[in-house]
């Protein structure tokens, strides 16, 4: 199936619909929120929670012994939100730093995780097949209901998220200034870290454990390199992750052998790194640009200051100089001269240059403060 | 006990000793999720390793795997100087996107791996003994015994050449590039280190395990001594003990024996979390129970010498004036009587001479803003604290 014929019979075909909406959903939820744990400086704190939503989905399956993925939620949020607590526990009350904690608690939780998983393997119980799709995730696993569960999440989160707007936004930059104005930012801290492990843990089906970190961080990294206003950048990113979704999932189920957690982690990289390289603003390319540009235009002033320099010397300012006598000189260019020749600063007759009237006057004002910037 | 398990646990050990040594100066220079970068983004160079030597154990397949986690540390760097993203946003998005082209290059070559994901991450312990190396024929004990055994041997010789300088670097890293160290040199020297052994480890431990045994040792020594070197051997020990009644648990339980050794290790961290003394939970919370006491009684006795005013020091104005509960005014109260700084003389509270010495040393240290100096000057005059 090439990649047409899987947008023919995306709208057709009923298990490639569900898991399409639901990847798309997913990466909305987690670009959104992810928006804030970037910019929370809590980026790796997704990775901390996803493992440690594994041993969450062992004991719920342990106590109830349904595979039903509702149940399995349920636990690892629970587990989600114990892990995150303790590394807020930990860095608060510990001289620990905040890494060591993320790594602990990552690790330590995993390891538990997998002792269950392992454990319950060896139980002669023939309906634990399957638990460990959360490692890795199996976006094919997804039924209508786990896409409405979805649905249903992210419609909370966003009225959530628009309800406390202000709140969230005044936390996010300025904590100490919202404490002053009274609001309860601990309250605020514990809801919107809670939702932020609530998108992670139902991503745990589609994307897996191990991945999940990035489907919260790509989106948002990439939505910051092209804005600088938060509701602009929770929408973009909303929308990379949405998109990652479904190209992810696309590509997917276009080859054989490609299971779709890892392809629209790809997919999101591969926004993150063009982001990185074109974004108008923050862009490398054209900060590259800029930088380049910047560095000719004090060249052209340094060849500028250095005719005027020659100027200076003669009783008539626009006494022919040759040009061979600039070489010595660095920041000559035959570009440069051209752009002077253009702003009817120097005229060129053969091979010798003269300063004008304006190209003197400007020259000597060069490097003072009061005449118009030197464009 | 047959050979197998003493093997094991053998294995199990040396492990955890190669892990805790680079650990310990991981959790010391604020690098910790570098490990697990690591641990993660070595996927690919294990895969294309694979690809060019067709077996798990082989000297290149591990310098290969272990240059892609320094690519990481490289990459993470990298982005990080473009100052478009912060540091563990650039990690996040690093080794992800390296773990899922590892995933990806597995699954399109199925057929020809007999590499299971599963397996790096997770790997078997329990199968370790059954890879044997022959020398010339003659069987002399477990492959990876001996790859740990040789990373374990190195990491050693370069802990005890390079000590002063891992050591100056971590603390003072100004003062370690000021007398002449290269900080480059050791940070990518560590992490090669770190990458080594993860790489060394994962066949046996598995990949998280190895995260875990190089933090968790690492952070419950941090908590029990600021001495470098003790530091260093009790990570060295913890990791030894989780290791072994980890391998016993795993096989009470009939689990997996890496999920178990990490068990150990959390429950070890656990314990140390809330009991280590001065620096643990229960230790912390204590003494910040105590130092509110304290800076109660100061206040307390601060408003005393602010009056004296027969009727501002009666028991029952004072009750509605500083507006404490019972239960709080009481324990200040008792505090205050115990060490001699009141008396309490028909309802009229006054300060003692010492209680007097002490309110006006304390404004003295307040005044001139050596707050500080006031926990040195508590132990000369508390006979009882908070």
């Amino acid at each position: 199936m090439d990649i047409q014929e899987y947008f023919s019979l995306v709208f057709s075909d009923y298990t490639l619909r569900t898991i399409s909406l639901g990847t798309a959903i997913l990466g909305a939820v987690t670009g959104m929120l992810g928006s804030f744990a970037v910019l929370r400086k809590q980026s790796l704190l997704g990775d901390a929670i996803s493992h440690a939503a594994l041993p969450g989905i062992a004991i719920a399956f342990l106590i109830t012994g349904s595979k039903d993925s509702n149940t399995l939620l349920i636990g690892a949020l629970v587990s989600g939100l114990i892990g995150t607590f303790w590394i807020r526990g930990i860095i608060t009350k510990t001289h620990l730093k905040s890494d060591t904690a993320l790594g602990l608690i990552l690790s330590l939780f995993f390891g538990f995780g997998m002792l269950l998983l392992t454990f319950i393997q060896k139980q002669p119980n023939a309906n634990q097949a399957g638990l460990d799709k959360y490692l890795f995730g199996q976006a094919a696993t997804l039924v209508e209901s786990d896409v409405w569960l979805m649905t249903i999440v992210t419609g909370i989160c966003l009225f959530v998220l628009l309800l406390f707007w202000k709140e969230f936004k005044i936390l996010l930059f300025d904590k100490d200034y919202a404490k002053t104005l009274g609001f309860n930012t601990k309250t605020i801290d514990v809801l919107i870290t809670s939702f932020i492990v609530l998108a992670i843990v139902l991503g745990l089906q589609t994307v897996g454990v191990v991945l999940m970190s990035a489907m919260l961080l790509a989106p948002a990294a990439a939505a910051r390199q092209w804005t600088n206003s938060l509701s602009k950048m929770v929408f973009l990113a909303a929308m990379f992750g949405a998109f990652s979704g479904v190209f992810g999932t696309a590509l997917s189920a276009s080859q054989n052998n490609l299971s779709t957690g890892p392809v629209i982690v790809i997919v999101a990289s591969i926004f993150v790194i063009f982001s990185f390289i074109f974004s108008p603003y923050r862009g490398l390319l054209f900060r590259q640009i800029r930088f380049i540009a910047n560095r000719r235009d004090l060249e052209l002033q340094k060849t500028l200051a250095f005719m005027y320099r020659i100027a200076e010397t003669h009783e008539n300012i626009s006494h022919p100089h040759a040009i061979k006598i600039l070489n010595n000189f660095q920041g000559f260019t035959r570009k440069t001269l051209q752009k002077l020749v253009d702003k009817n600063y120097v005229t060129i007759d053969g091979t010798m240059w003269s300063m004008t009237e304006k190209g003197f006057e400007t020259a000597s004002n060069l490097y003072n403060q009061q005449v118009v910037k030197y464009e | 006990m047959n050979s197998a398990q003493i093997e094991i646990q053998l294995i199990a050990s040396l492990v955890a000793i190669a892990c805790a040594i680079p650990g310990t100066f991981l959790v010391l220079r604020k690098m910790a999720m570098i490990s697990d970068a690591i641990s993660h983004s070595i996927l690919p160079g294990i895969v294309v390793g694979f690809f060019i030597t067709q077996d798990l154990n082989s000297p290149l397949l591990i310098l290969l795997a272990a240059l892609t986690g320094v690519i990481t540390v490289v990459l993470v760097e990298r982005i990080q100087k473009t100052g478009l993203v912060k540091e563990d946003t650039a990690i996040g998005l690093v080794f992800p996107a390296l773990f899922s082209i590892g995933v990806i290059m597995i699954a399109k070559n199925a057929n020809d791996v007999h590499l299971d994901v599963d397996a790096v991450l997770l790997g078997e312990l329990a199968f370790a003994p059954f890879d044997r190396l022959f020398i010339a024929g003659t069987d002399v004990g477990p492959k990876s015994l001996w790859i740990i055994g040789s990373i374990l041997l190195v990491t050693i010789g370069l802990l005890f050449a390079f000590f002063k300088e891992l050591k100056i670097s971590t603390f003072d890293a100004g003062l370690a590039a000021s007398l002449g160290f290269s900080p480059a040199l050791i940070h990518y020297g560590l992490m090669s280190v770190a990458s080594i052994t993860t790489v060394g480890a994962f066949d046996a431990v598995g990949a998280i395990l190895v995260v875990a045994l190089m933090i968790a040792p690492a952070a419950s020594a941090y908590l029990l001594t600021t001495d470098l070197k003790k530091m260093l051997v009790l990570s060295i020990i913890f990791g030894v003990i989780s290791a072994i009644s980890g391998y016993w648990m795993a096989h009470w339980l009939d689990a997996s024996i890496a999920g178990s050794i990490t068990t150990m290790l959390g429950l070890l961290f656990f314990n140390i979390y809330l009991f280590a003394p001065s620096k643990g939970l229960i230790a912390v919370m204590y003494r910040e129970k105590q130092q509110r006491t304290e800076v109660s009684l100061l206040t307390f006795l601060l408003h005393l010498k602010n009056h004296s005013e027969e009727n501002e020091r009666h028991v029952n104005h004072l009750q509605e004036h500083i507006n404490w509960q019972k239960v709080r005014a009481k324990t200040v109260l008792d505090l205050a009587l115990k060490n001699n700084m009141i008396d309490i003389n028909k309802k009229i509270v006054s300060l003692t001479i010492k209680g007097d010495e002490f309110t006006s040393q304390a404004i003295d240290y307040i005044i001139t803003n050596e707050d500080t100096q006031i926990e040195d000057m508590k132990d000369d005059f508390f006979l009882f604290r908070g």
